[in-house]
């Protein structure tokens, strides 16, 4: 029937005069991992909302599963899982009884329906607050339990919202292998983040989409390869070290250092870069306040793909180059 | 396991399924109570309150004995109560729209009527007890019913009529607030003048010529007569034939205009 259980071309969503999604083409292969990765505002929800058939698209076509998103929504419904940017469970229900309620939903048997509601609970660690009113969960076990909500009817294609967005680093770890999981039982995803690592880690292919147009795809590491794997930062503890710095690092790096305030970065492509670094620095009597070697970000992927930070939308317009 | 079947999944969900999925997110809307105790007071104790408030401290100037005016009050406060009542149907569905609630259930393979119908059911069933609990406060303050259990069980249904025409303005309410809490204020503001300008508390005689005008064209009044008429005796027909007049017209105008916005807010206007 298809090679991709999920294809769309020429998307497009307008919000009056905002242009939300203009045209994005993707594809995921069963099984895999597509990760969606643009800043606030890019147009990843309005993406998926349109392919979980909550939102028809001004013009383009999609299918899920071989069906089409616009003919055939019912058919893409029985076939998808949703977990949407903000948690949708109900505040007012426990946590068990908002999976009870979504399996009845779905055709379950009473008893199938309790029985489905355990093993979520069991597989998601939230047995402990399973009779807990979910307004009294924390962000994680919200995250956790609308994921598990999403996973009821045992979809094989998947929608995640950013799963991880406001999670702190241990939830954010711990979902992170819920959903590995569910990719090793063969769960196609479509998943959208901000975070580069988070892209990194669980996606197979990455989009990068910005105001409602993909900029680039490839793997991740095509995608680091173009960035830049990491990125050096020293941070001057004295103003007067300032230039000295400088001059030492555009020398190691050949010219591409970036200053910000005290702050001094530049890739690090090879990895002898940061000892060097110390070396020099401790010849030249410097005494860093920071020195640090971090992946790239989503502003590094941004800065190398269209010239200008990911965040700084209204003035970026007139500066802004084409994109590749 | 995971992949779709080459056997084509079906185009539609059935009228029996989209029952049972109304039946159980109606279920779902009572089971909140469960666990919100509280809410259970707001269409409880509120209206008893109420009732002895309205009994014991107006009772002996507007009617000359409390008993007297129980009988003419009770029927009144009925159907004001069903009025309050209906606010939850705004504010539950505003409340699974702003949560991400509807999404989640708009994602599902289920009716796409089965939410609102759902919603709108377990206000019935609210409604039906409130009815029922103020029937019994009223039996235990000395209402006695003049009529017949048939008529009671006919009053009933009018109320409830009545209370499902004024959920579709809640409906709108609920869609075209920002939040619960506007759903309240917006609700209840438009309420309150529509009830208490009418013949719940005082008889219409009583009143300047220029109000008499606004109360017997409030449908409030003639749901409080044909009520009265129904537990107590007297003309039936007329203000009964009037309330069904109005509870058809709500729903002409309001069920419309509230799908409407509700398809609007969804977006796919
Ligand atoms: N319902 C809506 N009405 C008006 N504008 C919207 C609506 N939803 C999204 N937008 C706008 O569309 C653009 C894309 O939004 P969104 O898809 O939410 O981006 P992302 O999920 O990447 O943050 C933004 O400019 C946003 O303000
Ligand atoms: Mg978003």
């Amino acid at each position: 029937m298809t090679d991709h259980w999920i294809i769309a071309e020429g998307l497009v969503k307008r919000f009056g005069n905002t242009m939300a999604v203009s045209g994005v083409d993707l594809k995921v292969r069963p099984g895999t991992v597509l990760g969606m990765l643009g800043p606030n505002g890019s147009g990843k929800t309005t993406t998926v909302r349109m392919l979980a058939t909550l939102l028809k698209p001004d013009a383009g076509h999609a299918a899920v599963g071989g069906y089409d998103i616009r003919t055939q929504p019912h058919q893409v419904r029985q076939l998808i899982g949703l977990t949407g940017q903000y948690a949708s469970v109900d505040e007012k229900l426990t946590g068990r009884e908002n999976l009870v309620l979504i399996g009845r939903l779905l055709g379950l048997s009473r008893s199938m329906a309790k029985q489905r509601a355990t093993e979520l609970l069991a597989q998601f660690q939230l047995e402990d607050a399973a009779h807990k009113a979910a307004k009294a969960y924390s962000g994680g076990m919200r995250r956790r339990l609308d994921l598990a909500a999403s996973l009821v009817g045992r979809p094989g294609i998947l929608f995640l919202d950013e799963p991880t967005t406001g999670l702190d680093p241990r939830a954010r770890l711990n979902l992170w292998t819920l959903i590995h999981e569910l990719v090793r039982q063969g769960t196609t995803v479509l998943l959208t983040t901000q975070y580069l690592e988070e892209a990194d880690h669980l996606a197979d292919d990455i989009i990068v989409i910005d105001r409602g147009r993909v900029i680039a795809s490839g793997t991740p590491d095509q995608l680091k390869a173009r960035v830049g794997a990491q990125t050096l930062a020293v941070k001057a503890g004295r103003e007067v070290d300032l230039p000295a710095i400088i001059e030492l690092i555009s020398e190691l790096v050949s010219g591409a250092a970036e200053v910000e305030g005290l702050q001094v970065s530049a890739p690090a492509a090879s990895p002898d870069l940061l000892p060097a670094v110390v070396r020099r620095l401790d010849a030249a009597g410097i005494v860093p306040a920071e020195l640090m070697l971090r992946g790239p970000s989503l502003d590094d992927v941004f800065l190398s793909l269209t010239g200008r930070h990911a965040e700084a939308d209204s003035d970026a317009e007139t500066t802004r180059e084409p994109p590749r | 396991m995971n992949a779709p079947e080459p056997s084509p999944l079906p185009a539609h969900v059935s009228l029996a399924s989209g029952l049972q999925q109304t039946f159980t997110l109606a279920w779902r809307t009572l089971l909140q109570i469960r666990h919100n105790p509280w809410e259970l007071g707001d269409f409880s104790i509120q209206p008893i309150l109420f009732l002895l408030l309205f009994l014991f401290v107006f009772g002996g100037a507007i009617a000359g004995s409390t008993e007297d005016y129980l009988h003419f009050m009770l029927p009144g406060v009925i159907v004001m109560n069903m009025m309050f009542v209906t606010v939850y149907v705004g504010h539950g569905l505003n409340t699974d729209l702003t949560k991400g609630v509807f999404d989640r259930l708009r994602a599902l393979p289920i009716a796409r009527w089965a939410p609102l119908a759902g919603r709108i059911l377990a206000d019935l069933v609210k409604q039906a007890w409130s009815i029922l609990l103020l029937l019994a406060v009223g039996f235990l303050l000395g209402f006695r019913l003049g009529t017949s259990i048939s008529a009671l069980l006919l009053m009933s249904l009018l109320v409830l009529t009545m209370a499902l025409a004024v959920s579709w303005v809640m409906v709108l309410v609920g869609v075209i607030s920002r939040d619960p809490e506007h759903v309240q204020l917006f609700g209840f503001t438009a309420l309150f003048p529509i009830t208490f300008v009418s013949n719940v508390f005082v008889p219409v005689d009583t009143m300047p010529g220029w109000l008499t005008l606004a109360v017997s064209l409030n449908p409030v009044s003639s749901l409080a007569d044909a009520s009265r008429g129904l537990l107590t005796g007297g003309p039936v027909l007329q203000p009964a034939l009037w309330s069904l007049g109005w509870a058809l017209a709500i729903t002409v105008v309001f069920a419309p205009l509230s799908l409407r916005a509700l398809n609007r807010r969804l977006g796919r206007s």
